[in-house]
């Protein structure tokens, strides 16, 4: 994982943790933790919208079903994202 | 990665200015991003029927609509437990009951 970040720290043996190589995999976490989050959220919607009573198998209406209701839950997530942020920023400007 | 403290260069009690101002930012963008995942998931419920080729323009209005009115809800939430509290103590102050 040395070289991945661009940090200066080395091993050089000068015991210092260097905050920005800890930044950087912090921020790493992170989004993988969010990835996470969103795909939990997203199967577990897509599969209540697709799924009637659960066969054999995904079926070709199912699938198609489900990358359809991908793409809707990204472009909500996105929506949602904007607007959240669009109030924000309004309530800032009027404190 | 050498993570020997014997020549850290942060003190008992004293965090690094920058790591905390970092600490700081990621938590806000964190709480930022949480309350994304809620609100999509809930607006989801109400908003969405069944999943077409794209978002059409009424469910995006809904989308954010839904936002709105969920901001609304949770200050006229701590709004009215601020003014019932003065008149009318839901949460004990005291630690013992």
């Amino acid at each position: 994982m040395e070289g991945g970040f661009g940090s200066d720290s080395g091993g050089s043996g000068g015991g210092k943790l260097d905050p920005g190589l800890i930044m950087e995999q912090v921020k790493v976490q992170i989004a993988v933790a969010n990835a996470q989050e969103l795909l939990q959220r997203m199967t577990d919607k897509c599969f209540r919208k697709c799924i009637g009573k659960p066969g054999g198998s995904l079926d070709n209406s199912e699938q198609k079903c489900i990358a359809m209701c991908m793409d809707r839950y990204m472009d909500a997530w996105n929506t949602v994202s904007r607007a959240y942020n669009s109030r924000l920023q309004r309530e800032r400007a009027n404190m | 990665m050498d993570s020997s403290s014997s020549s850290s260069a942060v003190g008992l009690g004293a965090v690094d200015p920058q790591l905390q101002h970092f600490i700081e930012v990621e938590t806000q963008k964190q709480r930022f991003q949480q309350l994304v995942h809620q609100m999509t998931e809930l607006c989801w419920e109400k908003c969405m029927d069944k999943p077409g080729p794209k978002l059409d323009s009424r469910a995006e209005a809904c989308f954010v609509n839904c936002v709105e009115r969920f901001i609304d809800t949770s200050q006229f939430i701590l709004n009215r437990l601020e003014q019932t509290q003065k008149s009318k103590p839901v949460f004990s102050e005291s630690l013992s009951d």
